[in-house]
């Protein structure tokens, strides 16, 4: 059995107008998505910003309603579970946000930040509790003695590093993390992702990764949805998206990635205009009247494509 | 050599922090030829906005020293009314953040004509508007007549990118600073935008100093690449070279930290340390030196200077030839020990 179970998931937030603020229409943020990730494995959900990514994952952690679908967290649908149950479900899934200056409270201190979570569901002393904190402090590679300081004394990849030592307090086993490290430099962009790895080896952890950067994604996925306009247009292994991409927006969107080879410089760049004007042709076949991605077609066990309906 | 456009010599530009000033560039010496981008790679905190600011005179409390030659005119020394005039006419600034760099009360349109107006006093009103139709055909605006009349937030962020681009190339400027011009935008849009900058270079033939830290981004588009550590230039080469031929420590580690598309790292390498903060910047020696504290002391020189390795290609500091990544000696180790 999967881990997580997505079944048809859509999140539509109500437009609302008039002199009354009745509801006039809905804007479709997230659309009938539907995808599984296994224990141990990294999902990738990947998309330009407005397609959403973030708001399939924050609905999936609480943060936004469900309008309707299903979410299976170990068999048990988080949709429709009762407050008392959902507590207990809440505990085994975190979240990693992707601005480290702004997701910690600059009023408290890291013992207390990092405590939070433990304070919610553990009844630990306070000798117990520090202790507890100290040790995350260590797993995360901060020293344990720089509990009693302020974020703002942190940089911007050890900050990161608390926000991870918070999620990972009460032995989650999904991390929900949103653009983990949009907003670092590539030098700490590296230690982060290498951190994340070691971590999901070591607990066992499940990562739901919601990235813009495919260069990161291809880096940390095992498979990959990609989502435009609220609905998948491709689905399959990180292989079979970065080898055999068979949507024109999937092929489009590769191919917008700069090459690191300036010797292939003329050569992208021709691609790159090939596959626009595929894509300039295609596009009344591959998106309905509304422009909008059809539904998908498996063309493989693992690989799903949102073909033309007569394709 | 006459193509020459911009020739900067020993600048160093200093800001006051309580009552001492510190450089955030700190004696860099470049010149920018016609027709060429120039890229500067570098993390935050290195210097690279710094050195863009004080090219266009932006900086208003920084203390310049050192020689900006811009066709005879020191920049460095040169009033507000001789910047007036070439700010914006003959040198023009693409900036990261179009929302915040284009005004939110004025039709786009307005904006444009506003910076031809400024610097042709004289032109027609006509005239003007049928400029700006053909700036924003040129940048790739699709409907250019109904774009002049919309405001900034009627626009997408590549949209808008588009309309700063024009902007600064309204008065067809011989020197083009784009300062991380997609580091805001998705990556469909990045490759437009950057595939605008380079057409645009094929028309208006203007030199281009494009800013970033995206090395993926250098290898599209730069002629040749200055990589900045800590106010400093650390290695220069053209693009080939550096890609294919790093050697400074730091553009060793920049390049293999990041995951690309061709082969899948199992780990990437991770820079020790942070940049330091300007006024805890060591000021001898080699500025690198405390974040490859495995290479011996003796490896760096005691003022490290630029070395030319070969022709065009400089790299600073004695250290490059002692530099390894330590996960490689232990692999190495391993090998033997097999």
């Amino acid at each position: 059995m999967s881990l997580i179970e997505v079944e048809n998931l859509k999140v539509h937030f109500p437009v609302r107008g008039g002199i009354f603020q009745t509801v006039k229409d809905h804007v479709r943020a997230v659309d009938g998505v539907s995808f599984s990730i296994e224990q141990g494995q990294t999902y990738g959900l990947v998309g330009e910003s407005g397609s959403g990514k973030t708001t399939t994952g924050r609905a999936i952690i609480g943060l936004n309603d469900i309008t309707s679908g299903k979410v299976l967290f170990e068999g048990k649908d988080l949709s429709t579970i009762n407050k008392k149950e959902y507590i207990d479900v809440r505990k085994d899934i975190q979240m990693i946000f992707q601005d480290p200056f702004s997701s910690l409270n600059p009023k408290k201190r890291v013992a207390d930040i990092v405590a939070e979570p433990l304070r919610n569901y553990e009844n630990l002393s306070a000798k117990e509790e520090r202790i507890r904190v100290q040790e995350l402090m260590e797993l995360v590679g901060l020293s344990p003695e720089a509990i009693y300081k302020y974020p703002h004394e942190f940089s911007g990849g050890q900050r990161q590093r608390i926000g991870i030592a918070r999620a990972i307090a009460l032995n989650p086993k999904l991390i929900i993390a949103d653009e983990p490290v949009s907003a670092l430099d590539v030098s700490v962009q590296a230690q982060v992702l290498n951190f994340m790895r070691e971590i999901q080896k070591e607990l066992n952890l499940t990562y739901l990764f919601i990235s813009h950067d495919l260069g990161i994604i291809r880096h940390m996925c095992d498979h990959i949805g990609i989502m435009y306009k609220g609905r998948y247009v491709e689905h399959g292994t990180s292989e079979e998206i970065f080898t055999n991409p068979q949507h024109i927006y999937t092929k489009r969107l590769i191919a917008a990635i700069p090459d690191s080879n300036p010797r292939n410089r003329e050569m992208h760049y021709e691609n790159r205009k090939l596959v626009k004007a595929e894509y300039d042709k295609l596009e009344k076949d591959f998106f309905d009247e509304e422009g909008l991605p059809f539904s998908l077609k498996s063309i493989s066990a693992t690989h799903q494509v949102a073909l033309p309906e007569r394709g | 050599m006459n193509d020459v456009l911009l020739n900067i010599k020993n600048l160093k530009t200093s800001f006051r922090i309580k009552d001492d000033y510190y450089a955030a560039v700190d004696d860099v010496s470049l010149t920018v030829r016609k027709n060429e981008v120039l890229a500067i790679v570098g993390e935050s905190g290195s210097g690279k906005s710094a050195f863009a600011f004080s090219i266009m005179g932006l900086h208003t409390r920084a203390k310049i020293e050192g020689e900006i030659d811009y066709k005879g005119i020191n920049l460095a020394k040169a009033n507000a009314n001789q910047m007036k005039k070439l700010r914006g006419n003959e040198m023009g600034m693409i900036f990261q953040d179009a929302l915040s760099a284009l005004n939110p009360l004025m039709v786009v349109g307005a904006q444009i004509d506003e910076a031809i107006l400024l610097h042709n006093p004289k032109s027609s009103k006509s005239l003007r508007k049928k400029q700006v139709i053909n700036l924003l055909n040129q940048v790739g605006i699709p409907r250019p007549e109904k774009t002049y009349d919309q405001y900034p937030h009627e626009l997408s962020g590549g949209m808008r990118q588009r309309i700063v681009i024009a902007m600064a190339i309204s008065n067809q400027p011989e020197l083009l600073i784009a300062d991380e011009p997609t580091t805001a935008l998705d990556v469909t849009i990045q490759s437009q935008i950057l595939d605008l900058i380079k057409e645009l270079k094929e028309t208006i033939h203007a030199g281009i100093i494009l800013i970033t830290h995206d090395l993926g981004v250098v290898a599209e588009m730069a002629d040749r690449v200055a990589v900045m550590y800590a106010g400093q230039i650390v290695e220069i080469a053209d693009v080939y070279t550096l890609m294919e031929n790093p050697q400074h420590p730091y553009t060793r580690s920049l390049l293999n930290s990041i995951p690309t598309l061709n082969e899948v790292k199992e780990e990437l390498h991770v820079i020790q340390g942070v940049v330091p903060s300007l006024q805890n910047l060591p000021r001898t020696g080699c500025r690198f030196a405390a974040r490859i504290p495995w290479i011996e002391e003796s490896a760096h020189e005691a003022s490290p200077e630029l070395h030319e390795i070969s022709p065009g290609h400089y790299v600073r500091c004695t250290c490059y030839k002692d530099f390894y990544f330590p996960e490689q000696a232990e692999e190495e180790r391993n090998y033997v020990a097999n």
